[in-house]
């Protein structure tokens, strides 16, 4: 194999753990609730000018950036699942799918009308340049957000399993009545969830914000990168979406780099398709 | 008999409008008004009777208007020529994405019908024989009347109306035959219909074909009407948006809930574009997204289901006076 190959899937790997990051977000809410979060997308995209902002205001990089827009998109997690979650939940599909669809939209264009269409981005060199690793030519900026999307989504799957938070957010989604009368309040659980699969966006957008364009409509591809990565994992599990994520990092990575980067969206989106065709569970779901 | 009085007022009203308000200016909106219910509409036989929330149909919508602008740039045809091949485009790509998505939850179908028109528009930003990322032109200066291209509004307006007229015809033929039947029961509960020997899956499929053709329709008529198409005015996400929007604050589900939206919501835009210009852009989807939540959360039936209701408790608060007084009369 060649040596830029190499270099392409290491690029790709880690990407797609930041991938990862955001699209277990969006599967955890989608396993529990069975609601699909359309603005998930915009999610990760005000991470990405949180980010910006902390560094316009104080000049500081992503280290602080990222926690600030977790903590935020946190926050707003939380306010989107009492405001209009809550309530839609239990309506019909159209009104779900409404919900949220007009909720990325408008978050997009909030942010369109203040910010601008532009293309922004933060300095190159604000996590401290490139360096080399057995030959392979890393940014650190890169490195950075994929080392942390990484553990970052393996510490939320253990949260899931291993602690007895997690247990009682699966009660609440195996039956939340059930889970009720054994004293768990689904309502506090699912905020939770929100508040987790928000912040997890947020830190996703501020970790990417460094090498990746900034613009207001970033966050449709990145929602249909997220949908893309749990349909092929599986919906509910993390553990799929992570390799899911990582997958379709490389996937992207290699089309831009063997057929063009104007086809790597292309690449991945008809990849979705075929998914659909062949196998709607996922990769990891059963038949 | 009453629905039957009510629709040829309305038919009377829409012939009149022109001629009322006879400033092109007028004449414009009206046109636009009338375009966006036949999108909306053709949208709602699958976004409201068959509860399939599809956010790409403006693949369909760009079918239409990419072949008739196609049968004009490439073959010197009139742009007519260009709706039975939009047709046929556009229900054989709603047949390819239908087939593997309707069997799925819908959540699976609104995000497969997104990725089918980014995959679209992307690659029809990097064809040169659609034009790329210019577009496609159609005639500058009308070799004869089947060029379709006129100064007026005036002759789109009442093309436009003849062809929503039946468009709601067709809605409403399809409401009341079988096919109408199976979709309100699928809609209702998909697990039950199929239990009771309702083809579900096939059902929703016709649905999706019959919508796509429609939306194609007019998808070749918008682009007659301003002349050329290029990958943001005839593929851009946002048009679906506006379509599913409409049908929905109209009432998704209603026959003339769509017209309705469409009738708010075309003025509306069409005002904040001209008071804020080109920076209102933003702002104008981000009142449309705030009214999307807003009929999520707290309407969704739509305008037209709560003046239903509405009219419905008058009614009844009327005749319980009525009953109230007739039992106290000596």
């Amino acid at each position: 194999m060649s040596f830029v190959l190499v270099q392409v899937i290491v690029g790709g790997l880690l990407l797609g753990a930041v991938y990862a990051l955001f699209s277990s977000g969006l599967t955890l809410v989608w396993g529990m609730m069975n609601i699909v979060n359309f603005a998930h997308g915009d999610f990760v995209m005000l991470g990405m000018y949180v980010a910006f902002m902390v560094f316009t205001l104080f000049g500081a990089g992503p280290l602080a950036g990222a926690p600030i827009a977790a903590l935020l998109l946190a926050t707003l997690g939380v306010i989107v699942y009492f405001g209009l979650i809550r309530d839609i939940m239990k309506g019909p599909m159209l009104a779900q799918i409404l919900g949220t669809f007009g909720l990325a939209l408008l978050l997009r264009y909030s942010v369109f009308w203040w910010f601008g269409a532009n293309f922004l981005s933060l300095p190159q060199n604000i996590v401290g340049g490139t360096f080399a690793v057995f030959g392979l030519r890393i940014e650190a900026s890169r490195l950075l957000a994929g080392v942390v999307a990484l553990l970052v989504t393996l510490g939320l799957h253990l949260l899931l399993t291993r602690t007895s938070l997690g247990s009682k957010m699966l009660a609440v989604a195996e039956d939340s009545t059930a889970a009720q009368l054994m004293g768990i309040r689904p309502d506090t659980m699912q905020a939770i969830a929100w508040a987790i699969a928000a912040g997890a966006t947020g830190l996703a957008g501020a970790l990417i914000a460094t090498f990746f364009y900034i613009v207001p409509t970033v966050g449709e591809t990145l929602g249909i990168v997220a949908f893309v990565t749990v349909s092929l994992g599986g919906f509910g599990s993390v553990p799929g979406a992570l390799v899911a994520g990582l997958l379709i990092g490389v996937i992207e990575q290699l089309s831009a780099y063997l057929i063009g980067a104007v086809y790597k969206d292309i690449v991945v989106y008809a990849l979705f398709l075929s998914f659909l065709w062949f196998r709607p569970q996922g990769l990891m779901g059963k038949s | 008999m009453r629905r039957l009085l009510w629709a040829s007022v309305l038919l009377a009203a829409a012939i009149a409008y022109p001629l009322l308000f006879s400033t092109p200016f007028h004449q414009r909106l009206g046109a636009l008004v009338l375009l966006y219910a036949i999108a909306a509409s053709a949208w709602n036989i699958v976004g409201g009777y068959a509860g399939q929330v599809s956010v790409g149909h403006v693949v369909f919508f760009g079918c239409g208007a990419y072949a008739a602008m196609g049968a004009y740039a490439h073959f010197a045809l009139s742009p007519l020529v260009g709706i039975p091949a939009g047709i046929v485009f556009a229900v054989a790509i709603a047949a390819i994405i239908g087939v593997p998505t309707l069997r799925l939850s819908g959540h699976y179908f609104s995000m497969a019908t997104i990725a089918v028109a980014e995959l679209v528009r992307l690659v029809v930003t990097n064809t040169d024989y659609l034009g790329a990322a210019v577009g496609l032109s159609g005639p500058t200066v009308p070799r004869n009347v089947f060029d379709l291209s006129f100064i007026s509004a005036l002759p789109y307006y009442y093309l436009f109306l003849a062809i929503l007229s039946l468009t709601l015809l067709i809605t409403w033929w399809m409401t009341n035959s079988r096919m109408g039947f199976y979709l309100r029961a699928i809609k209702d509960s998909e697990r039950a219909a199929r239990s009771l020997g309702a083809p579900a899956s096939r059902t929703k499929l016709y649905a999706f074909m019959l919508s796509a053709g429609l939306t194609s329709v007019a998808g070749a008529l918008y682009a007659m009407m301003f002349g050329f198409v290029d990958p943001e005015s005839g593929l851009g996400i946002l048009i679906s948006v506006k379509l599913l929007i409409m049908a929905a604050l109209g009432g998704a589900g209603l026959l003339f809930g769509p017209l309705v939206g469409a009738a708010i919501l075309v003025p509306l835009e069409e005002i904040s574009n001209n008071l804020l210009g080109g920076s209102g852009a933003g702002l104008t989807f981000v009142v449309y997204g705030a009214i999307i939540v807003l009929i999520a959360r707290f309407q969704p039936g739509g305008v037209l289901a709560l003046a239903n209701r509405l009219w419905e408790r008058r009614g009844k608060a009327a005749k319980a006076t009525l009953e109230a007084g007739a039992s106290h009369a000596p």
